[in-house]
């Protein structure tokens, strides 16, 4: 498959490289995996945008895991990558380019700054993708995504604007593994007039939370936890096994769990070893956030439980006394020394 | 001075319908609700407008129905209300409908001020108001948990970021998308609902706004929907029979192979 020059900015393919002072983000890696995978199909190149500095190792990582080019502006302006100016650059670099694929991670800043490029150069921009892919018949990307509150996935085009824009949640890609051996340059390029209507006046870090992004064991409660109390099961289990309590949206929308611990698009992507779903249905919504499980365990009474496609493990029960049998049993053991011991430690 | 309020309707369950021919999204009155974001952005368009004399107005486009959202609005504080309502505006992605909303708030004279929520629960892209800021040449900040020191040329807000929590002086005009939980909200007394009753409401339709057919809608949307399908199946699975007793017995042993 080659790239169409008829196409207006049959470019490469970019992959915006976001990072905190100078650390480069996991996310940039996983899109610079699937960008090569497909660029090696589109016989493209691929392209990182660094805004602001980052050291020589950085840029030799994102080489490493896929990119022939570095596009940098070591503009101390844009160190902390303040939104106004790098949409500014990032738009500025568009239009001089004309890249045929622009992706970015679907961080905080990335869901900001995405739609403001997206709109400054007017082209379409699909948020939140799963999937990633080329038709092999047209040459465009197809973005895949969770869609419409039911068991839909959705795949997007952009047919007639450029770049085709995309986001991808932190997490939803697997990392590629580094070649060192990989050959890429460096360009550096001028910054465009840069504005900005934004003033920091304060920045407070907060801890990071134990966070279930990072979970290598997660056991997670929806709505067939049936009530709140129940939830002192869940987080029993989880501590058992040196893990974490995740949740599904309605539990955070009924005010039953802290919105750090919710599990889908609009809450975490997680990738523990292992994840243990009682009582959850599985809306896509949902099963987007723990599609990188390497091994799912589904409780649920409804034999016809959605989750249950998904699942490695499937357990057609009531999770509240499964779960307290289960606590049960594994408590006795560790006061056997049994199990868990090691894993149970912080 | 004046803030406008974009809202937007969303199905209340998860009873969504899709079109088979043109795979968007099937929207009808029943079930239908204000998207839940939008409600605190509401909440501090009326207490801004009512601390510093403002003019507040709330715009949405959608289908006829609308008008009982953007009623109960009214009732909520906000002193004028346009809904945007044409066939054309059908099938609008969210750059169609940021250039909708864009042209309708330049008709309207500009704004100093523009609150969105935070996204919308139906499509949960959270790209509509950084799309609309851009559409307008405005500033923009996403996911503001609180807003204050508001002057004539400037606000500052506070807002989430990857790390904590960022204190920002911003640039007016601006457009701003407000989290869940920002401003207290609360339910209409019965003079606010004679107040919302007579207040403004009208509809606009794309020949009001002078839209350009090719730029709005469906045919002005830069994306398209080219299928819709049901996740595929995972691979083996197995189901863990017996009695509950048995089942934890399994499970446990499952457990054990991971965790251990």
């Amino acid at each position: 498959m080659s790239c169409d020059t008829a196409l207006p900015g049959a470019g490469g393919l970019w992959v915006l490289a976001e990072h905190d002072q100078g650390r480069i983000l996991p996310v940039a890696f996983e899109l610079l995996g699937r960008a090569r995978q497909l660029a090696d199909r589109m016989i493209c190149p691929v392209a990182a945008i660094l805004p602001g500095t980052v050291d020589q190792a950085g840029v030799s990582a994102l080489i490493a895991a896929g990119a022939d080019e570095v596009l940098t502006c070591a503009d101390p302006a844009l160190d902390n990558l303040p939104e106004d100016p790098c949409t500014d650059l990032l738009s500025h670099l568009v239009r001089q380019y004309e890249p045929a694929v622009f992706l970015i991670g679907a961080t905080h800043w990335g869901r900001t700054v995405a739609p403001r490029v997206a709109a400054r150069v007017h082209t379409g921009l699909t948020a939140d993708c799963t999937m990633l892919d080329i038709d092999p018949k047209t040459g465009l990307l197809l973005q895949t995504r969770p869609a419409f509150g039911g068991n839909l996935l959705a795949t997007i085009v952009t047919e007639r604007h450029r770049p085709q824009m995309a986001t991808v949640r932190p997490g939803v890609l697997p990392e590629p593994v580094r070649d060192t051996s990989r050959r890429g340059r460096l360009l550096p390029v001028e910054p465009p007039p840069l504005t900005n209507r934004l003033a920091e006046l304060s920045r407070l870090v907060l801890p990071p939370e134990q966070g279930i992004a990072a979970a290598r064991v997660i056991v997670s409660a929806g709505r067939g936890i049936m009530s709140q109390k129940n939830l002192a099961l869940v987080r029993s289990l989880a501590d058992l096994l040196g893990g974490q309590m995740g949740v599904s949206r309605p539990l955070v929308d009924m005010g039953w769990a802290p919105v750090g611990c919710q599990i889908g698009q609009t809450g975490q992507s997680v990738a523990p070893d292992l994840l243990i779903a009682c009582g959850i249905s599985g809306a896509i919504q949902h099963i987007a956030g723990l599609g990188q499980a390497r091994m799912l365990v589904a409780i649920n009474t409804d034999p016809e439980a959605p989750i249950f496609q998904f699942a490695d493990v499937q357990v057609v029960a009531d999770c509240v006394p499964l779960l307290r049998q289960l606590v049960r049993d594994l408590s006795a053991r560790r006061k056997d020394g049994g199990l868990g011991s090691e894993a149970a430690a912080p | 001075m004046r803030i406008v309020v974009c809202v937007k309707q969303v199905p209340g369950t998860n009873q969504v319908y899709l079109d088979p021919e043109t795979r968007s999204i099937v929207r009808e009155a029943r079930h239908a609700v204000l998207n839940p974001y939008d409600t605190f952005a509401v909440a501090w368009a009326a207490r801004l407008g009512s601390q510093h004399g403002w003019e507040t107005l709330a715009l949405s486009m959608g289908i006829p129905a609308v008008e009982k959202l953007l009623r109960d609005s009214l009732c909520r504080g906000i002193d004028r209300a346009v809904l945007l309502t044409d066939r054309l505006f059908a099938g609008a992605d969210t750059w169609a409908t940021a250039n909708t909303l864009a042209m309708a708030v330049r008709k309207l004279g500009g704004a100093d001020l523009v609150l969105c929520g935070k996204m919308a629960i139906d499509g949960d892209t959270a790209q509509t108001g950084p799309e609309l800021a851009e559409c307008l040449g405005y500033a923009v900040v996403t996911d503001v948990t609180d807003i204050k020191e508001v002057s004539r040329s400037q606000v500052q807000v506070s807002r989430h970021t990857e790390s904590g929590v960022q204190t920002l002086l911003v640039r007016l005009p601006a457009v701003l998308t407000v989290a869940k939980d920002s401003c207290p909200t609360r339910m209409p007394s019965i003079a606010d609902l004679a107040r919302g009753a007579s207040r403004p409401l009208e509809c606009w339709s794309a020949a009001d706004l002078g839209a350009d057919p090719d730029r709005i809608g469906q045919r002005g949307s830069p994306t398209r929907v080219v299928c819709t399908e049901t996740p595929p199946m995972k691979k083996q699975s197995r189901r863990l029979e017996g009695t509950l007793e048995q089942q934890a017995a399994s499970l446990e042993c499952i457990i054990r192979e991971i965790v251990s």
